[in-house]
């Protein structure tokens, strides 16, 4: 199999005059990196890797372990649809080695295929679905507050042509890729959209999520529209998430579904909540990883506060949605905190490792909270027993540092080079006086 | 399956009783012909489905019609040669001159199932280099595919699966049949695979043709027409 997908992409860079072919891989923090080989090289690159000094890359090697192996998945092999059409790229994503062949450490790619793994040898394949939002500005001028490239709202049809048409050439572009998307509106803050992409497997997901991104803001950088995925870029508006929709299959069997269920939820779904309930804490750090992703996890804003889940009630973290006539493949939780700001291959890392430990541990399932959280008070909540999110990234990476499932579910290398990293963003950030302390203190004291 | 609008070429004239008998029982549809004139003389209009040459008579003769008859046909006709064990070392170099052999004295069983793989291999699953339906080609051997003339880019296992649904259109597949003829059985990732790639596939073809394959609801897939469509 993997010899007649060399021969594949060998035969297909020759056949369409590929002339430039990108080794995708990502750093730890979720960054897309990029190593650019000639078609000449790519045969030696597909059977034994390049060699490049990983140094370089934030949270990769030490100084004196620096050299590793990318070698490119023959199966992620795509021309991108960008570009000129004479002079064709492709791209291709890679899996990061050491020099002696072992999976390496500081690999965000490698840390989801070993869960992935992990859950296909118990019988398991993990889906999911991300509903992703961001925001159009104009183009950015220093020192100015950045401009929405118009002033609709939800749903809204009436909005300006060049958003729709932006979002048009995006879903074309998307699909070219292979990356199908279920649907597109306009969100409720002006300039902001939303796009939800069709379930694939953890693992390709993690992939068309770093594609997604790149894709979106080439395509809004070639019409001169700045695309964001910053979690909260508009104070006192609605911030940009992105909902995950998840679901395990043992086979073709939907494992969150139960004929026998009031919500068609199984045993299964409700440990898995219930492991995304008690560890959901742990894993915020990761999930919702700046210092704004904390500015956007407030009440009234349609993003989730509290630690609870419902079945149609989106102030809890966890939502499960109603399925059309009770589709049993439809059945599945949307996990609501992430924000399009995360690494995707650590957070479905994390989440696959929560919910399993719910599974494997038989956690009980908490009673599910309907009332609407957003308006309840500290009283009501402490007697349902519901805690809060972390409110900062202080607070989070508290709460991740003394948490063996994050440890082990990351490995030590990518756990301690992320929270040493984030504590010093975590710095950067509280040594600021800002123009609140500014308005409010420099008159009045 | 015999194909009996297809007619076979058997050589010697008359062929031994044992081999005449395998054919019919076989239901093969077959005519003796005694030499190459007499090939060409009785050679139906949509030629010789493929020659069956008992070579233990005469060992040259039987290269001889067969060297002939290839040289004559541009896309050689299957063909079967009937050797005893002694005359294995003619075969050697000579593989071009035929496609199977089989030994005499020979076992019915044997020689009806070396047909029909011959026959079968030859007709329906001839590796032609273009499969092509409607605005869609796909070039085996260059793996390029192309709708209405615009290059078509898919990954691997999207091409293989396009290419078994291009190569069988109008039959309906369950994701069972999909999983193991595409992927190969030790694919884990179980019919919802199949699902997921049917979709990215659609999503290639773009809006126009995303239609090309359908959904047979409870069942499976289906590429293109249906036979039984108006």
């Amino acid at each position: 199999m993997i010899d007649q997908q060399r021969e594949y992409v060998l035969r297909s860079v020759e056949e369409r005059g590929v002339r430039l072919i990108r080794l995708w891989f990502t750093d730890v923090l979720g960054n897309l990196k990029s190593l650019a080989i000639s078609p000449a090289e790519l045969d030696n690159a597909l059977s034994d890797g390049m060699t490049f000094d990983g140094s370089s890359i934030d949270g990769f090697s030490r100084v004196q372990e620096a050299d590793v192996l990318a070698i490119p998945d023959p199966d992620t092999f795509e021309l991108l649809p960008w570009g000129d059409p004479q002079a064709p790229e492709a791209r291709v994503f890679c899996n990061i080695h050491n020099l002696d062949g072992t999976p390496f450490q500081g690999d965000p790619r490698q840390v989801l295929r070993r869960h992935v793994k992990a859950a296909h040898d118990a019988g398991l394949t993990f889906y999911v679905a991300p509903d992703v939002e961001f925001f159009y500005f104009e183009k950015l001028e220093p020192g100015k507050p950045p401009v929405p490239i118009d002033d609709g709202g939800f749903f809204d049809l009436s909005t300006s042509a060049v958003t729709s048409e932006l979002r048009k050439r995006t879903i074309r572009t998307l699909e070219a890729l292979g990356i199908p998307v279920e649907y597109s509106f306009h969100e409720d803050a002006p300039g902001q959209q939303e796009i939800d992409l069709r379930h694939t497997d953890a693992l390709t997901m993690a992939d068309s999520v770093m594609t997604f991104r790149l894709a979106v803001r080439e395509i809004a950088a070639r019409n001169g529209v700045h695309a964001t995925f910053m979690p909260k870029p508009l104070e006192g508006l609605q911030g940009s998430g992105m909902h995950l929709h998840m679901s395990l299959f043992r086979g073709d069997d939907n494992a969150f579904y139960s004929e026998s269920d009031d919500y068609d939820l199984s045993d299964t779904a409700k440990s898995f909540m219930a492991g995304l309930l008690r560890h959901a804490g742990e894993i915020t750090a990761v999930t919702n990883q700046t210092v704004n992703s904390y500015k956007r996890l407030v009440p009234n804003f349609e993003a989730p506060v509290h630690v609870s889940w419902a079945r149609n009630n989106r102030s809890g973290l966890i939502r499960v949605p109603i399925t059309k006539n009770s589709n049993p493949n439809a059945t599945r939780i949307e996990y609501r905190s992430p924000d399009p700001a995360c690494n995707p291959y650590l957070a479905f890392s994390l989440l696959l490792a929560a919910g399993m430990k719910g599974v494997e541990e038989g956690y009980e399932l908490p009673d599910e909270a309907d009332a609407n959280l957003f308006e309840a008070d500290d009283a009501v909540l402490d007697e349902l027993g519901i805690t809060q999110l972390p409110q900062s990234l202080n607070d989070a990476l508290v709460v991740m540092e003394k948490s063996e499932l994050v440890r082990e579910a990351l490995g030590e290398h990518i756990f301690e080079w992320f929270v040493r990293n984030k504590r010093s963003e975590w710095r950067a950030y509280k040594t600021q006086v800002t123009a609140f302390e500014t308005d409010r203190y420099l008159k009045a004291l | 399956m015999a194909d009996p609008t297809r007619m076979l070429a058997v050589v010697p004239d008359p062929p031994s009783p044992e081999l005449a008998r395998t054919l019919d029982l076989a239901g093969y549809s077959w005519k003796a012909v005694g030499s190459i004139g007499a090939a060409g003389e009785a050679e139906p209009d949509g030629g010789w489905a493929g020659v069956v040459i008992d070579a233990t008579e005469s060992v040259e003769n039987a290269w001889s019609f067969l060297r002939t008859i290839r040289k004559h046909h541009s896309d050689p006709i299957p063909a079967l040669v009937l050797v005893a064990g002694t005359q294995l070392d003619e075969l050697e170099h000579r593989d071009d001159m035929f496609d199977d052999f089989c030994l005499t004295p020979f076992h019915p069983a044997e020689l009806e199932a070396r047909l029909r793989h011959l026959l079968t291999s030859e007709t329906d699953v001839v590796q032609a280099d273009l499969v092509e339906y409607g605005d869609l080609t796909l070039n085996l051997e260059t793996y390029q595919a192309s709708i209405g003339g615009r290059p078509l880019d898919m990954t691997y296992m999207e091409y293989e699966l396009l290419k078994f649904l291009t190569q069988n259109p109008g039959k309906v597949f369950t994701r069972e049949i999909l999983l193991s003829r595409v992927w190969g059985y030790e694919y884990y990732g179980g019919a919802r695979t199949v699902d997921v790639h049917i979709r990215r596939l659609r999503a290639k073809l773009g809006e126009e043709h995303a239609g090309l394959i359908q959904t047979v609801r409870s069942v499976g897939y289906r590429f293109g027409q249906s036979r039984w469509d108006g």
